[in-house]
């Protein structure tokens, strides 16, 4: 069921598109996910749930164009994954940020602030001075200058998953992908990351006012309520779309009952 | 009792199918080694062929990034490992080199000299004493560094960025051990020629230094030269895809990454020694 979402815009080409798409592990292991057929317009907020082991994180990396799916098509930006030159590839990736579970995948050989300007230096060919500035700006945006020079393995998970976010931010992307982003967090961090993620979401100075599209998975729908727009689940290999917040408040929040946690 | 103790009819027939089964297993486990062997050659070089594509493909590519992680490399493989190097230079020159010179000089053939250092220590001992160094040292810890990457996942996160893993992780580990391996062999050969020549000295050889030196350059021929550059920088080039390719092509576990630090030792040498094979040729056809 695709059910009309409110920033729709029918003129709009899909950011991501998915059709009749299966997702599987990339060391094989069987379907996931089956039958997806999902869009993502500019300016979106989607969540997606599904208990642990139901294939998010892979679900996750076959929307971003990192795994190729089993079967059907996956499009980023009008283009087929995997069909399109090697050049046409990184771009693509330079529009998508893409934070992973469990402390973001930081490199542990780097500083925090080596870690954010890695993708800016690497893309335009800077020094460090150079990147200076710009690694400053997204650092003071995600309050981490001060342990902008240690390293991620010092760090606790709150920090970490911050530091990739400001690692995901840098080149400023279009769409952010974010695994899981309140799991390991503390209560503080989870309600600090849901507002920053929602002040995105309309529109930051630090993208000039433009707002960024985002898709999150979790295992917990209810935090999600208020700052999200959109809602779908991953349940019994299938791909299910619960639709925006007034349906979710319909009957959608009734799939998600068993076990999981209040709002916050 | 008595049927117990004497021979079964059948038991001459459990010999030859014994001998049998041990030749099959023996195969069995020869046709592995190859298959692995094979599987291998194939995977290094096809690993081997992308990261030749990517060095020449994006040599001006993030230039300011890649070329300080080329002279990192060069300080980790070249510059950090010299006072190992002359410990060894140091040890080869004398116990291998001052013997020849010594042993020369008894059977009274001293104008071979120069030939037999450019022999051993020039053409074989030099570079691959250097080669062996470098791996001990560097190739295990590069295996070890990537493949902690691939096992956390940071170089999932590094394509997710748009930052090609080969051009980041294998392009400078290549270029730098290359260079690294052919400065570290030079060091090595001088170093050794003159431990030897004081072995000799202290053996009171009648050799004066401007002999032994004549006689070495005398043997040494441009090709020489060309060829050591050529050997070396292949030997470097060739610990690190190895060294890379057991580290990053392909998916690990950490509890992996042990075996396949061994595994990239073994093959790294194993490669050493088939090109080696393949120049003492070329030195032979010369």
């Amino acid at each position: 069921m695709i059910v009309d979402n409110p920033f729709q815009s029918n003129a709009a080409t899909p950011l991501i598109e998915m059709v009749d798409a299966a997702v599987a592990p990339p060391r094989g292991g069987g379907v996931e996910v089956e039958g997806v057929n999902w869009r993502i317009f500019p300016e979106n907020f989607w969540v997606v749930a599904g208990e642990s082991g139901s294939g998010k994180s892979d679900f996750l990396a076959t929307a971003g164009g990192l795994q190729r799916p089993l079967r059907g098509q996956v499009k980023l930006f009008g283009n087929e994954t995997f069909t399109v030159s090697e050049a046409a590839l990184v771009e693509q990736r330079r529009r998508i940020g893409i934070v992973f579970e469990g402390g973001g995948r930081l490199f542990n050989r780097m500083t925090v602030a080596g870690n954010v300007a890695l993708p800016l230096r690497y893309h335009r060919n800077w020094t460090e001075n150079e990147a200076e500035d710009s690694i400053r700006e997204v650092l003071e945006l995600l309050e981490l200058i001060p342990l902008a020079q240690q390293v991620p393995g010092s760090l606790s998970a709150n920090w970490q998953h911050r530091a990739a976010l400001a690692r995901a931010l840098i080149l400023k992307p279009e769409i952010l992908l974010l695994d899981k982003p309140l799991e390991g967090l503390d209560f503080r961090h989870q309600r600090w990351t849901l507002d920053f993620l929602a002040k995105l979401s309309e529109g930051c100075a630090y993208y000039d006012g433009k707002p960024v599209t985002i898709v999150a998975t979790t295992e917990d729908l209810p935090p999600w309520k208020k700052a999200a727009r959109q809602f779908a689940l991953l349940k019994n290999h299938r791909w299910q779309e619960i639709g925006g917040r007034a349906e979710l408040e319909a009957g959608g929040a009734e799939l998600l009952q068993e076990n999981w946690t209040e709002n916050i | 009792m008595a049927n117990a103790l004497t021979t079964p009819d059948d038991a001459p027939q459990e010999a030859p199918a014994g001998i049998l089964n041990w030749h099959r297993a023996y195969l069995g486990f020869v046709s592995r080694k190859l298959f692995a062997f094979t599987d291998a050659v194939h995977g290094i070089s096809a690993f081997a062929l992308i990261t030749l594509v990517v060095l020449f493909k994006k040599n001006r590519h993030a230039r300011r990034v890649i070329h300080p992680l080329i002279r990192g490399q060069i300080e980790r493989a070249g510059l950090r490992l010299l006072p190992m190097t002359s410990y060894l230079a140091a040890a080869l020159g004398l116990v291998i080199i001052g013997q020849a010179v010594f042993l020369l000089d008894q059977i009274g053939v001293q104008n071979f000299t120069g030939t037999i250092m450019v022999t051993v220590v020039v053409r074989e001992l030099g570079p691959m004493i250097a080669a062996l160094v470098v791996l001990a040292r560097v190739g295990t810890a590069i295996v070890i560094e990537l493949g902690t990457s691939r096992a956390l996942g940071e170089v999932e996160a590094m394509e997710a960025l748009g930052i090609d893993p080969v051009h980041f992780f294998v392009v400078p580990r290549v270029i730098g051990l290359a260079l690294s391996i052919f400065a570290l062999t030079i060091y090595l050969i001088i170093i050794a020629l003159l431990s030897g020549y004081l072995f000799a000295f202290l053996q009171d050889v009648p050799l004066y230094p401007s002999e032994y030196f004549k006689q070495i350059t005398a043997a040494l021929t441009w090709q020489d030269f060309v060829l050591l550059a050529l050997k070396t920088s292949l030997f470097g080039a060739i610990i690190a895809l190895v060294t890379c390719y057991q580290g990053l092509a392909q998916p690990l576990r950490i509890e992996e990454v042990a075996t396949a630090t061994t595994r990239a030792v073994g093959r790294s040498v194993v490669a050493c020694v088939l090109l080696d094979a393949l120049f003492i040729i070329v030195y032979l056809v010369m």
